[in-house]
């Protein structure tokens, strides 16, 4: 039976003369090896040189503050229930008196967590964040020493007021749009009458 | 007299400065010209495109555990890595490295010493290097050790016959010196022995590559069957000597190669740009003018015997003895013959 067109009937006849000799057959390998000493080595000096990256790379993920200083998040869970990795973690709180410029609306997450162990950088949080808090940015996670170092809390995800990270390139206008369109499951998710209880 | 050592002095440490240097650049090299053969870029690390690797790797040797296994005999365990390093280094010694050079009137050759039978003493120092190798596989009382030892001692003794017989023809036409001085000056008018030899040059190559154990003659060491071959037991510097040697012998038999088949310090038409740059003889530019032709032919050497090793697989041991018996050493006898009618026919023999 015949399964592929790439068999090879192996030869046992003797060596020729010149075949014996090894030296035409030496001088072929060795031009075969010289060619390669002209070829471009595609090694890349990592430290100093890096690959290119997309504008739209998902890596780590940034939580976003708003224009005032203040964090978007509203702990709507939204984004831990669209994870298909399960890799976030929200506690919820309600804003006290003399926080609105620490939270932007009543509600917000005391605890923001994501096992970046468990991430698989899908960017599915992003898309079903309706307050445009939660984004992939092409920051790279670091290599740590302990798992636990891995679940990234508010700490590490927020960015810092002085230090705002720019998501413009993910936050575009077709992006914007597509958030807005009726029907899409996020959406519905969002609608109150419809929450679905787990 | 005083003159005659220091001058014997200041050559013994330049051609020993040199055998070190060009050996310690020539594992950079060695690893440099792998990499650019596969497409890599090789250590860059150390220095710019890593140009101090060399003295990384010899303080990494320096200042490693010297371990010293407790069921080998120390006495011999210790010499065999020095034995294989100053037989590596003696044969330097007869190689001229350049024209004689005049200064006040005296002449000074750029050699150590021009014994009249420096082929064979060439011959005899290489062979007494295979004790260093063969004491050291087995004062390690390592079967691995041992089995490298004995295969390195059998591939050298095989190889040294053809080698030695293709030398006899390369004398018989060079004019019958054993003298490497002389062997050198008869290729003066610019035609290299070469022209004369090209199988011989051919068999003396291969054997070359048997006799300082390199790719695809490295039966010594054979990473891939036995471990580390005669040096498994060896650690830091003492295993620093055997793997230095070997680039010291790769570069004394390049300089051996070079010299004897390819001119040395001579090359053609060299004369007519002496007189044309109006240059006396014995002047110090002529000396560095031969010194820097000869030392090129010897780097393209060294880079040849790596691409060798980087191109082709080891040798299977049943296939090395039938190489070394069957093929190269009747080779080199109807090699003999030929030389020998050719050169009746020259004039340069009678009977």
């Amino acid at each position: 039976m015949q399964l592929t067109n790439r068999k090879v009937v192996v030869s046992h006849k003797e060596l020729s003369f010149a075949e014996r000799m090894y030296l035409p057959a030496v001088a072929k390998g060795m031009a075969i090896t010289l060619s390669h000493l002209f070829k471009k080595s595609p090694t890349i000096d990592y430290p100093k040189k890096t690959r290119p990256m997309s504008a739209t790379y998902r890596g780590r993920h940034v939580l976003k503050r708003d224009e005032n200083g203040a964090e978007r998040c509203v702990a709507c869970g939204m984004c831990a229930v669209a994870c298909p990795a399960e890799a976030i973690t929200i506690v919820a709180a309600e804003r006290k008196k003399g926080e609105e410029h620490l939270y932007r609306e009543e509600k917000y997450a005391s605890s923001f967590e994501i096992n970046m162990l468990r991430c698989i950088f899908c960017g599915l949080c992003e898309d079903a964040c309706p307050k445009e808090a939660i984004f992939l940015t092409d920051r790279l996670v670091d290599a740590e020493f302990e798992r636990e170092d891995f679940i990234y809390g508010k700490e590490k995800l927020v960015e810092k007021i002085d230090k705002r990270i720019d998501i413009t390139k993910r936050q575009t206008q077709a992006v914007l749009d597509f958030k807005k369109i009726p029907g899409l499951r996020h959406n519905t998710l969002f609608d109150p009458k419809k929450q679905v209880k787990h | 007299m005083i003159a005659l050592l220091i001058y014997k002095g200041i050559m013994c440490v330049a051609v020993f400065g040199i055998s070190l240097g060009v050996a310690a650049y020539s594992t950079l090299w060695e690893r440099k010209f792998a990499a650019f053969l596969q497409d890599r870029k090789g250590p860059n690390r150390a220095g710019w495109g890593g140009i101090l690797q060399p003295l990384a790797d010899g303080g990494k040797m320096f200042f490693k555990e010297e371990i010293i296994p407790n069921v080998s005999n120390r006495a011999l365990f210790i010499l065999g890595p020095s034995m294989f390093m100053v037989t590596a280094l003696m044969t330097g010694a007869v190689i001229p490295w350049g024209k004689p050079l005049m200064i006040n009137g005296v002449t000074y050759d750029l050699q150590i010493t021009d014994i009249n039978i420096g082929a064979i003493y060439i011959l005899g120092v290489a062979s007494v290097g295979v004790y260093g190798i063969m004491i050291g596989g087995w004062a390690s009382n390592n079967k691995y050790s041992l089995l490298g030892a004995v295969r390195a001692s059998s591939q050298m003794i095989s190889y040294e016959i053809a080698m030695g017989i293709s030398l006899i023809a390369l004398i018989i036409s060079a004019g019958g010196s054993l003298s490497v001085k002389d062997i050198l000056e008869s290729q003066d008018q610019g035609v290299a022995n070469i022209v004369w030899q090209p199988l011989g040059f051919i068999i003396f190559f291969v054997c070359a590559l048997a006799e300082t154990n390199r790719a695809p003659f490295d039966m010594a060491e054979c990473e891939t069957e036995l471990v580390g071959g005669f040096h498994t037991e060896y650690s830091a510097m003492k295993l620093g000597l055997f793997l230095f040697a070997e680039y010291i012998n790769m570069f004394i038999s390049s300089a051996i190669m070079a010299g004897f088949y390819f001119g040395g310090y001579n090359f053609p038409f060299a004369n007519e740009l002496y007189s044309a740059l109006g240059l006396e003889q014995g002047s110090w530019l002529i000396s560095l003018i031969g010194f820097g032709a000869y030392f090129t032919k010897i780097v393209l050497f060294i880079c040849l015997f790596m691409w060798v090793r980087w191109t082709l697989p080891r040798f299977r041991y049943d296939q090395l003895m039938n190489l070394g018996w069957k093929g190269l050493l009747p080779l080199s006898l109807l090699n003999l013959a030929i030389t020998i009618v050719i050169e009746y026919f020259r004039g340069n023999i009678q009977f």
